[in-house]
């Protein structure tokens, strides 16, 4: 196995394919660890890990938590709600002395985008991005890349609809720059009010009818809408957005009868998937939890370990 | 004391003088002839007249751990200032005579340039009762504003423009309607899609530029626009002046130099937000055509420093605004000149007589019993943007470690040498 070029993972729009790949590769043999009896292995024995949540997570903090303690490391997490940081601690003081205590890797989510392009200027330990604002979330690309080509067999060639609230996602933005790096076709769908302007640049297909997103496409992957976007007046009623951009058994049949259905939680169910499909032989919305504990091994590993076998 | 400035390119676009000549400074006063004490060599230089700044925050009073009068005067003197427009967000706002003779006394007083101010068109820059304009004038303010913030309410924007008339004192308008500009942070475009970052669009400014346009024709007011950024704002202000509204406009170096692309180049650094975004290479485009045909009066700095406590944090809470007014000359002669982009002629008149004829002052010119305010800038002199050795108090700006080429070098303010970098 190789090891990483970059120091740090910020966002896909910075990574090659071939490091993309390495991590996917990397994390078919760390799934296999989450599989057996003992899932521990001592390869970042005596490594730090911190985990920096500036925002409320459940999955993503315990997917890097369990990644690391998968594999001995020590783990620590911090939520800022019972930090320095409520006493007016900046973000590059909190993580300079993180980094003073031996901490060998920062994952850090935080509601600001280009936040972890900071504290990577700030730290000397390599940086993981657990989501910044709008901008990116690369663990979660890379575990539905994962996802995809565990299930497809191939990311090349494949048709992938993103559906949903593409504007606010960063979770778009890096499945649309992982995909499409390595040789899907993407279109996007959501209503006009939550598609960025000038994201057919971004080399997508952009559409506002998810029924013709959802035509022939081998997966579709089905955002969270946050609700409070109600309020600012990008969409007039959580009836109105289910009805016409939802996605439910009928709009889902449009798809290849094969199709995959991904959604990286946490679901609003009957806003913008129906229980119907999100619960079917489709869905790989479990899945992809237990994935992505996977990728999240193989992302400290190349970052921390890389070169001893696993 | 008589200084001869000997043998340089005199560029006084004013009088549509470009040409090697000497000038002699007299006292206070630009002579015609006299016998010099001290004889400068400027050959291989240009002579200009003395750089005025339309829009400088000088911090002072309230937040002089980021500038104060002394520091700002004297970054201005450095790149080649004799005449600076302050701002009246400070603390408290400058919006009354008392504080507008406050201020200028503190330039006589501490500053080694030319300061003037303007007095805040609403009390306390809240958008709702017209501030004394009437004493401020008095008191000697050069203009009015809330800059830092739009004047929200169109009626109170008529009634500064009507009331201001009477003294012919120009009302300068920050354009943003914040209710499109919102949360935003940057230019509402591709690079605001692929970052995530929240977007401005452009007619966040064009729409209260078309409002204040219209507000000054219907009150012959005289209407100034402050740092103008998108195309559609000097089409609107082209169309204006040709139908006899009474409207000058300014833009800034870094929104003729920097795209919104440098968000994403300078990888999120807070030294490239600010208020208005940098916009698309087309809005760059327009507003250097702006300046070439006369649309745009100006290049001002909107010199706003920060401290890095403000600056070195999430770009969503870092303060917007970057300080230029040492960096201008290098910038527009290097980036622009040098490229062929924007003539010297059009570049030196948009820093001297450009913004004299905004405020109605007697400057900007070296005419014979003029003040005695000149620049004299090395047009080869190759530096490197150093902001450690800023004479400003804050160092908060994106062309950090920037190659420049062009550099004020002897900057003379009232007769004073304010400047002498030829050592």
């Amino acid at each position: 196995m190789g090891r990483l070029k970059s120091h740090d993972v910020l966002g896909l729009r910075e990574m090659t394919p071939e490091e993309m790949t390495l991590i996917l590769d990397t994390a078919e043999s760390m799934k296999e660890i989450i599989g057996r009896e003992i899932k521990k292995v001592p390869t970042l024995r005596g490594r730090t890990v911190v985990t920096l949540f500036y925002e409320p997570s459940t999955r993503t903090r315990t997917s890097f938590e369990l990644a690391g303690k998968y594999m001995s490391a020590d783990t620590v997490n911090i939520a800022t709600a019972t930090s320095a940081v409520v006493k007016g601690e900046t973000l590059k003081d909190t993580a300079r002395t993180l980094e003073m205590m031996g901490t060998d890797v920062l994952i850090m989510r935080h509601p600001v985008s280009g936040s972890c392009h900071l504290l990577a200027r700030v730290v000397d330990c390599p940086v993981v991005n657990a989501g910044d604002g709008m901008h990116e979330h690369p663990s979660q690309g890379l575990l539905d890349l994962f996802t995809i080509r565990q299930k497809k067999g191939r990311i090349a060639g494949l048709r992938v609809a993103i559906v949903g609230d593409i504007q606010h996602s960063r979770v778009a933005r890096s499945n649309i720059w992982g995909l499409t790096r390595l040789g899907a076709q993407v279109t996007v769908a959501g209503p006009s009010t939550l598609l960025p302007p000038q994201a057919e640049a971004m080399g997508v297909k952009v559409t506002s009818r998810v029924d013709e997103a959802l035509e022939g496409a081998d997966v579709v992957n089905v955002l969270r809408l946050q609700l409070e976007r109600q309020k600012g007046g990008l969409f007039p009623s959580i009836r109105e957005y289910s009805r016409a951009f939802g996605v439910n058994r009928e709009r889902l049949s449009r798809a290849r009868p094969d199709v995959l259905l991904m959604h990286p939680g946490p679901m609003n169910r009957g806003v913008e998937i129906s229980s119907e499909v999100a619960d079917s032989a489709h869905s790989s919305i479990e899945e992809q939890v237990t994935n992505g504990v996977a990728v999240r091994m193989a992302i400290l590993y190349l970052l921390l370990g890389g070169g001893e076998a696993a | 004391m008589k200084l001869l400035i000997r043998g340089g390119r005199v560029i006084d676009p004013g009088r549509a003088v470009d040409q090697v000549m000497d000038v002699l400074v007299d006292g206070e006063r630009i002579a015609k002839d006299g016998t010099p004490d001290r004889v400068v060599d400027a050959r291989g230089m240009l002579v200009v007249p003395g750089l005025i700044d339309l829009h400088t925050h000088m911090r002072e009073p309230g937040f002089e751990y980021k500038e104060d009068i002394a520091s700002g005067t004297r970054a201005a003197a450095r790149g080649g200032y004799t005449t600076v427009l302050a701002m009246a967000n400070t603390q408290p706002v400058i919006d009354n005579r008392a504080s507008v003779e406050w201020v200028l006394n503190a330039g006589r007083e501490r500053g080694v340039i030319r300061l003037l101010t303007v007095g805040a068109v609403s009390k306390g820059q809240k958008g709702e009762e017209l501030a004394e304009l009437g004493d401020m004038v008095e008191g000697g303010a050069a203009a009015f504003s809330d800059d830092g913030h739009p004047v929200a309410s169109g009626e109170l924007m008529r009634c500064a423009l009507l009331y201001a008339r009477m003294w012919d004192k120009p009302v300068i308008a920050h354009c943003e309607d914040r209710s499109l500009a919102g949360e935003g942070l940057m230019n509402l475009g591709y690079w605001s899609t692929v970052l995530g970052l929240r977007g401005i669009p452009w007619v966040a400014e064009t729409a209260m530029v078309a409002r204040d346009l219209q507000l000054a024709e219907l009150t012959g007011g005289r209407l100034h626009l402050a740092h103008l950024s998108c195309a559609r704002s000097v089409e609107l202000v082209r169309e204006a002046k040709a139908r006899g509204v009474r409207v000058t406009a300014e833009v800034t170096p870094h929104h003729l130099v920097l795209t919104d692309e440098a968000v994403d180049t300078c990888r999120f650094d807070t030294d490239t937000r600010m208020n208005p975004p940098l916009r698309s290479p087309a809005d760059v485009e327009s507003l250097l055509e702006g300046l070439r045909d006369g649309a745009i009066d100006a290049i001002a700095t909107d010199h706003a420093p920060h401290h890095l406590d403000d600056k070195d944090v999430e770009y969503a809470y870092a303060l917007p605004g970057i300080v230029g007014l040492e960096t201008t000359v290098g910038l527009i002669l290097s980036r622009l000149v040098d490229t062929g982009r924007l003539s010297l002629e059009t570049a030196i008149r948009a820093l001297t007589a450009g913004p004299a004829r905004v405020l109605g002052l007697d400057q900007g010119t070296l005419a014979p019993g003029s003040p005695a305010d000149v620049t004299v800038i090395d047009p080869a002199r190759e530096w490197i943007v150093d902001p450690s050795r800023f004479a400003s108090k804050s160092r908060n700006t994106p062309f950090k470690g920037w190659q420049l080429r062009g550099q004020a070098t002897l900057t003379i303010a009232a007769g004073k040498v304010v400047h002498d970098g030829i050592a």
